[in-house]
């Protein structure tokens, strides 16, 4: 049974890969991936606001009092150094790449031109095998164009490619007026793969407290039907890497996505709720279904079931919703 | 070899020196010491080395009398070792000083000398702690400047190794510790080649060893300790010489030489002043002055004290000389004369009594103090000096800088009278500090001072308070080094970083003509000049000044930095002030922020950048019209309405005046009116609370959590009403107790901080905009004048009777009023609700001990404090006795409490004829369980005074001055975590043990927070603190079950922030709880690195989290047959790390030591389920 795949470039032993999440912060937790089956990992992001805000939020607080008080002109001690952003997240690529044989794939959230491009080189730098673009941007401004936002997306990438030589993906949303042809504009400007998709944290409202107050809901497999859908379309028409990602959370999910395109599956809710020894299930599973059915590989089942490759390649469009409608009113009456 | 030229403090100058040439440093923190051990322990941290290639052991302990013990106790092990204090810290070391002298054992105290507390504390500098030790037996070296510091602290060394006396190394406080100057640093190749390595060896053999035994520090018998007290006398005869010789190879080293005295002046004088330290600089500019002019005038600079040499004095005193004037930094009352005098004047009699000296005819002798506590001593006072010794009957036991209106001690100088060089640049700028200016001034000081030739002077005057405080920087910039140890009286430049300063402070008398003028103002550079008083247009007219404008708030808000708007009024002060080529002055400033921000964080650094290239854009010059245009001056500082003391003294402290209040004007003995700081209206609130009557559930939980009682309620009959300002606010009020009457929440717009924590503990939301609650903050400027005449009204509305309140909860305490108001505190301050809540609950009766640090600054530093009084006139009488006494201080008080109130009960027995038995037996009877209860007790004392009255007897008389302590009284002792868990514990517990009822408050921020975070065995593990810089190893000391342990003892554990009522509870029931009471009170605080205005958050995590426990143990619950502790708060619900890493104490430990923050942090998380486990089982056991 062949489950090799290639994603970005790299030669993966199997399309299983954990998302960007707090597992991979801790050297252990990789290494425990590595023996339970995945096939490269993305690391936690590196957030440039969280970098930028502890260092001002620490010298605020720490300085807010100094030369104020003639008994006090400070209350802290001068650290000799501060560990500040990056380089805590280096080492940790370092870390991560000594401790397993898989790819390690760095994710990054910027908030600057400068932070995205000197984070990435450093990035590049630390020997991560690829980089993901964690572009984590919710547009507020109602003044700012669909098309400028998409401009900012493009803008970043480019910016990125041409500072590091490793591969980059690009992690994004399903927010698109177009989300084809953001992803073909994603592609045609350097990005050599796609990550579909992003899930951003929705806030939520306390009627206790009247507060709104963040909340973490993990996925379930019904999630993972948003990314079927688009990688079945984009399956084909694009020359780049798709990763899927969104409620992956059994073999059948994975197979799925699989078979509508996707190179890899990336897994976070699953391994949360169940543990890291849950991808070695989804892998025997995996391996189960297939040497039922008699696939050999999955390069053999990837793709097969893409927009291009169904005969009703309507299924994947608006039909959808007209049968799922038709469907449902047949049930009910 | 290049001279290496550095721009340092006093203080890092005497650190530095004893840090390279000590093995072992034992510190404990004492303004304005403090940074010596801060450094040295910091230097530690990061692995600096002494010359010998070893870092030094640097360790806190809980006292100076401790580190004293510790040094000695070094000592005899034969390690070479220090130490840093100053003040009551000094003399906490005397007795170990006696010790370490008579066994002639090498070492050198560094001493920032600083005022003895005697009428008042003072942190400021003078003599007359190290002149409190000079009785010790150790050799005591004064030095005079920055640089002397930085040399004797090494002569010192090298002499004690070879002379085997200890020394006393000592320099003024604040005016030499906190002044920057540039000075040769002394290369380590100098200092190795001082010590002699032989001595130190020798000092080593002569340690306690097994090895080697013997004994030391034996008791003796009148038959030989005098003789074996003369034994060492060789020791002290040959100190000078070896002083001098140490002096002398320091000057081949270095080129800089010094003397046991040192003389300038004419060679024959016939005026010549002997004086030691700061005053040096002011003497010396004076008498080079008078030189010039061809005056016979002459200075003696005093460099070794102790032990005094006559010989070499008298060698160098001119024969010429007709008077001599020695003055002394310190005063001892009821002396013939201060120290340095009485040495002079013994001096040179013993000098002519044997024939060592000759004068044609002898000199004339007069002593005099000057500088007491950091007052300033200039030129004009020297020229004043010189002028009154030409006089055929000078003064003798004179005062010099102040006016003495009652004993005429002071002699007269011409305060115009000005010398200083128009080449050097002098600069004055006044800041907040809140905005960086000290900050930015210290930056810029370095600039000038490390990367050009210029050499520069920067001195810094702090304000008392806290909140809103003020600050002057001076700066003297020249091409020669700068020896003027006095504050610039005529500026080159002025800036003002503050506009709302126009309004209090005449800043534009120190400019010098043409001087420049930097402004900063939110009004636009066309109309700032019309927000001018009238006196500061007339100044910048007549004097030709230039002036400049900018907003640099407006930059600080578009970069994010806050308040801090020092970088860009240092680029401002660059550009105009020509001291650099502008592009040049850019390029070293951001140079300067690399330097200083680089660590911190690249973004830091980027808004630092941004902010040096807005500041260039938005500064503008303006163009200064020909007349006068303002119509306004500035305001009188207190209301009309204050009383005559405030008016005629306290108001001119206030505005900085307190220099010209003559001796007649004060107490004789430091008692002072309470209730001052209502005069002092500062406005320093950007924005204040205001109430939404329609929303407000009328908890006040707001009033309680206000650090500076200025939000406040009141329940009153509606007839009140009628002269109600128009936009005073009333609403029905809600609860049973009090039917139809009104409420009211009202803000003191003045006093108020704009801290926010009042809208962080309201409860109540806007339907209709969450965001708005029943109190929420709006500029302060528009509401203050309405808002001032509501405050004004709302004073005079009845306070609600006492007795109808429920004082034991939140709300029904918060009607009470509170009688600790308006202090100095910081905004946000965790500390006072719990003041405050004392001073409503029982402070009509009650006496205040409190221990030295934040609570008794707040508390009682002038020019205005906080304790005040009822409209029946009673308030909480407050006194200060020590920072380490504290328990036993008011201890004390109890005891004569207890003693007054039995002898009271005693003559009103016997006296009960005449005051009528039911009376008497009534007042003898009362228990005054409750308010209704003691409200009739003062009633009836009343009565017995007034029957008394007519009595002339002894026992009458004595009763009427006694009669008031029949009226129960409550002794608290307040105090903060340094005071209580390290300096004063031994005290504390030999109290609590003492079975007195007496209530004990701890304010527990868990540092030392007034003298700048130091840790204290309060400090939780994996905090950082200063002598923490790791985070600390060890787990907080459980201060409450020490004392649960004794079984008698009520103890309470309290955090306001998590839990009010319980807060309120404990110090209720402490209260009346017959004996010993401690009540250990979480006070977050800015030494945590928080956001103090919603620091409630932090307290509800900590309690949360189950790292602080709220509880009560109350032994009288023992007699009910139950267990005495009650836990007030669950098990811990949330990680230990979810509440640290809310606090930058916490947090910056994950970004200086990341792996040493998780090990810790992991521990603590062990100390807090360990904790619980044991307070729960506790709790549960049976009694």
């Amino acid at each position: 049974m062949d489950l090799s795949t290639n994603y970005l470039g790299l030669s993966l032993k199997n399309p299983l890969v954990p998302s960007s999440s707090p597992l991979s912060a801790d050297i252990d937790k990789i290494k425990v991936m590595e023996d339970q089956g995945a096939s490269a990992v993305v690391l936690h992001s590196l957030f440039e606001e969280q970098i930028n805000f502890e260092a001002l939020e620490i010298n605020y607080y720490t300085t807010q009092h100094a030369e104020w008080f003639p008994e006090a002109l400070s209350y802290f001690p001068e650290p000799e150094k501060y560990h500040f952003g990056p380089e805590e997240y280096l080492e940790h690529i370092q870390k991560a790449k000594a401790a397993v044989d898989i790819p390690i794939i760095a994710s990054l959230n910027g908030v600057t031109d400068g932070g995205w491009l000197r984070y990435a080189k450093e990035i590049s730098e630390a020997g991560a095998d690829a980089l993901e673009l964690n572009m984590y941007y919710i547009p507020t401004d109602i003044y700012l164009a669909g098309a400028e936002v998409e401009k900012l997306y493009v803008n970043i990438l480019k910016a990125v490619k041409k500072e590091v030589a490793m591969p980059v993906a690009m992690k994004v949303g399903p927010f698109f007026s177009s989300t084809s042809a953001m992803v073909k504009k994603l592609v045609d400007n350097g990005a050599d793969g796609v990550v579909l998709f992003n899930r951003f944290y929705q806030p939520n409202v306390n009627l206790e407290t009247l507060e709104v107050v963040p909340q973490v809901i993990l996925s379930t497999s019904h999630d993972s039907l948003l990314p079927l859908r688009w990688i079945a379309i984009l399956y084909g028409q694009i020359s780049c890497s798709l990763a899927a990602s969104s409620g992956v959370h059994t073999a059948e999910d994975a197979l799925k996505l699989l078979m509508v395109g996707a190179d890899v599956v990336m897994l976070c809710s699953a391994l949360l709720k169940k543990g890291i020894a849950h991808l070695s299930t989804i892998g025997q599973d995996m391996q189960n279904w297939m040497e039922q059915k008699e696939y050999s590989s999955i390069e053999q089942l990837k793709g097969s079931m893409s927009q291009k490759s169904v005969p009703e390649s309507a299924a994947f469009e608006r039909a959808n919703y007209m049968k799922a409608l038709h469907d449902f009113r047949e049930k009910t009456i | 070899m290049s001279k290496l030229l550095i721009t340092i403090d006093g203080n890092e100058a005497a650190a530095a020196i004893a840090y390279q040439t000590n093995e072992v440093i034992a510190i404990y923190p004492i303004t304005p010491s403090s940074p010596m051990g801060e450094l040295a322990d910091s230097w530690a941290n990061a692995g600096k080395k002494n010359i010998w290639g070893f870092v030094p052991k640097v360790s806190e302990l809980q006292s100076e009398g401790g580190a004293s013990g510790a040094v000695h106790g070094s000592l005899q092990g034969g390690a070479l070792t220090t130490t840093f204090t100053a003040s009551q810290g000094l003399l906490l070391m005397v007795p170990n000083m006696f010790k370490i002298a008579g066994e002639l054992t090498p070492t050198v105290f560094h001493v920032s000398a600083r005022t003895v507390a005697s009428h008042a504390l003072s942190i400021f500098g003078d003599h007359s702690d190290v002149m409190a030790a000079r009785f010790t037996g150790f050799a005591l070296l004064s030095s005079n400047s920055i640089q002397e510091v930085l040399d004797f602290a090494l002569i010192a060394q090298a002499a004690t190794l070879e002379a085997r006396v200890p020394f006393l190394h000592f320099f003024d406080g604040f005016r030499i510790s906190h002044e920057l100057n540039k000075v040769e640093s002394i290369p380590s190749d100098t200092i190795r080649a001082m010590i002699n390595d032989d001595l130190i060896i020798a000092h080593r053999q002569r340690a306690l060893s097994p090895d080697n035994p013997f004994i030391r520090g034996t008791a003796q018998n009148p038959d030989v300790f005098f003789q074996s007290r003369e034994a060492a006398n060789t020791f002290y005869l040959n100190c000078p010489n070896i002083v001098q010789n140490s002096m002398d190879r320091f000057a081949a080293l270095t080129k800089r030489e010094y003397h046991l005295f040192d003389y300038s002046g004419a060679p024959d004088a016939e005026r010549v002043i002997v004086l030691m330290g700061s005053g040096a600089g002011a003497a010396q500019e004076t008498v080079d002055y008078l030189c010039s002019k061809g005056e016979k005038v002459g200075l003696i600079k005093v460099r070794l004290f102790r032990p005094f040499s006559i010989k070499h004095f008298l060698d160098l005193l001119p024969l010429s000389v007709k008077i001599i004037a020695v003055l002394d930094r310190t005063k001892e009352a009821g002396s013939i004369g201060e120290p340095l005098y009485l040495d002079v004047s013994a001096a040179i009699n013993e000098g002519i009594q044997e024939g060592a000296v000759s004068f044609s005819t002898p000199p004339r002798i007069i002593g005099g103090r000057y500088g007491l506590s950091s007052k300033e001593f200039s030129p004009a006072m020297v020229m004043g000096l010189f002028e009154e010794m030409k006089k055929k009957g000078p003064k003798n036991h004179f005062t010099l800088g102040i006016y003495d209106d009652v004993t005429k001690t002071s002699i007269e100088y011409d305060p115009t009278f000005n010398i200083e060089p128009k080449e050097v640049v002098r600069a004055i700028f006044f800041g907040l500090g809140a905005d960086g200016t000290v900050g930015a001034n210290k930056n810029s000081i370095k600039i000038i001072g490390e990367e050009t030739d210029n050499y520069a002077q920067g001195y810094f005057v702090y304000d008392s308070k806290k909140a809103g405080s003020v600050t002057v920087s001076h700066l003297r910039f020249g091409k020669k080094p700068i020896h003027s140890s006095y504050l610039i009286e005529k500026a080159s430049f002025i800036a003002c970083h503050q506009a709302v300063f126009l309004e209090r402070f005449d800043m534009t008398k120190y400019a010098e003509e043409g001087a420049t003028f930097l402004l900063n103002s939110h009004v636009g550079p066309d109309k700032v000049w019309d927000t001018l008083p009238r006196s500061m247009q007339k100044h910048l007219i007549e004097k030709k000044m230039k002036f400049y404008t900018i907003d640099a708030y407006k930059i600080a808000e578009q970069l994010d930095l806050g308040t801090r708007i020092n970088t860009i009024m240092q680029t401002c002060f660059f550009a105009i002030s020509g001291i650099l080529p502008k592009d040049e002055a850019i390029a070293k400033i951001k140079g300067a922020i690399q330097k200083t921000y680089g660590k911190k964080g690249e973004s830091i650094v980027q808004k630092n950048f941004q902010a040096v290239d807005l500041s260039l854009k938005n500064l503008y010059e303006v163009t200064i019209p020909n007349r006068v245009t303002s119509t306004f001056e500035r305001k009188p500082f207190v209301s009309e309405k204050a009383p005559e003391f405030v008016q005629r003294v306290t108001a001119k402290m206030m505005a900085g005046l307190g220099d010209d209040l003559p001796v007649s004007a004060f107490p004789v003995d430091g008692t002072f009116p309470t209730g001052t700081t209502q005069w002092e209206k500062r406005n320093i609130a950007q924005e204040i609370p205001v109430w939404d009557p329609e929303i407000c559930i009328q908890c006040n939980k707001c009033n309680f959590v206000c650090p500076h009682a200025t939000i406040r309620s009141k329940v009153y009959d509606p007839q009140f009403l009628v002269d109600a300002p128009s936009t005073f606010k009333s609403t029905d009020y809600k609860g049973k107790e009090f039917p139809n009457m009104k409420f009211t929440l009202q803000i003191a717009p003045e006093d108020c901080t704009g801290c926010g924590l009042c809208i962080q503990a309201c409860p109540a939301k806007n339907k209709k905009k969450v965001r708005l609650k029943a109190i929420n903050l709006s500029p302060q400027q528009p509401l203050r004048d309405a808002e001032r005449e509501n405050y004004e009204f709302f004073l005079t509305l009845p306070s609600p009777d006492r007795t109808k309140l429920k004082i034991d909860t939140v709300k029904g305490s918060q009607f009470l009023e509170p009688l600790f108001e308006y202090s100095g505190a910081c905004a946000g301050c965790g500390e006072t609700p719990y003041v405050k809540l004392l001073s409503q609950l029982f402070g009509d009766r009650a006496c205040l001990a409190n221990a030295t640090g934040c609570s008794s600054i707040y508390g009682g530093n002038l020019p205005t404090t906080p304790w005040t009084k009822n409209s029946q006139g009673r308030g909480p009488a407050w006194s200060n006795s020590l920072f380490e006494d504290n328990a036993e201080f008011g201890f004390g008080m109890r005891l004569a409490i207890e003693k007054h109130t039995l002898q009271a009960r005693e003559l009103l027995q016997q006296l009960s004829g005449k005051v009528g038995d039911a009376l008497a037996l009534s007042i003898l009877e009362s228990k005054q369980e409750n308010e209704a209860e003691i409200i009739e007790q003062r009633k009836r004392i009343k009565l017995v005074k007034e029957k008394l009255s007519s009595f002339q007897s002894q026992e009458a008389r004595h009763l009427i001055s006694l009669a008031d302590y029949l009226v129960k009284k409550t002794v608290w002792i307040i105090g903060g975590d340094g005071w209580a868990y390290d300096i004063g514990y031994g005290g504390l517990d030999h109290v609590l043990a003492a079975n007195y009822n007496v209530n004990v408050l701890v304010l527990d921020t868990e540092v030392y927070s007034n003298t700048g975070g130091q840790m204290s065995k309060a400090t939780p593990r994996a905090a950082v603190a200063k002598f923490a810089a790791g985070g600390k190893p060890l787990p907080k000391k459980d201060l409450a079950l020490m004392a649960i342990i004794y079984g008698y003892i009520y103890v309470a554990k309290v955090a306001f922030g998590a839990n009010d009522q319980q807060t309120v509870k404990a110090f209720v029931e402490a209260e009346q709880y017959n004996g010993p009471s401690l009540i250990i009170a979480y006070s977050h605080c800015i030494a945590h690195g928080i956001n103090t205005g919603q620091a409630l958050t932090n307290q509800k995590a900590a309690v949360e989290s189950g790292y602080w426990n709220l509880f009560r143990f109350n032994p009288d619950l023992r007699n009910e047959g139950k267990n005495p502790l009650i836990l007030d708060s669950k098990p811990p619900a949330i990680p230990l790390e979810e509440y640290a890493y809310l606090e930058n104490r916490y947090k910056m430990l994950t970004k200086s030591r990341p792996e040493e923050a998780k090990k810790l942090m992991e521990l603590a998380q062990k100390d807090v389920k360990r904790r619980f486990h044991f307070y729960e089982q506790l709790s549960h056991l049976e009694f």
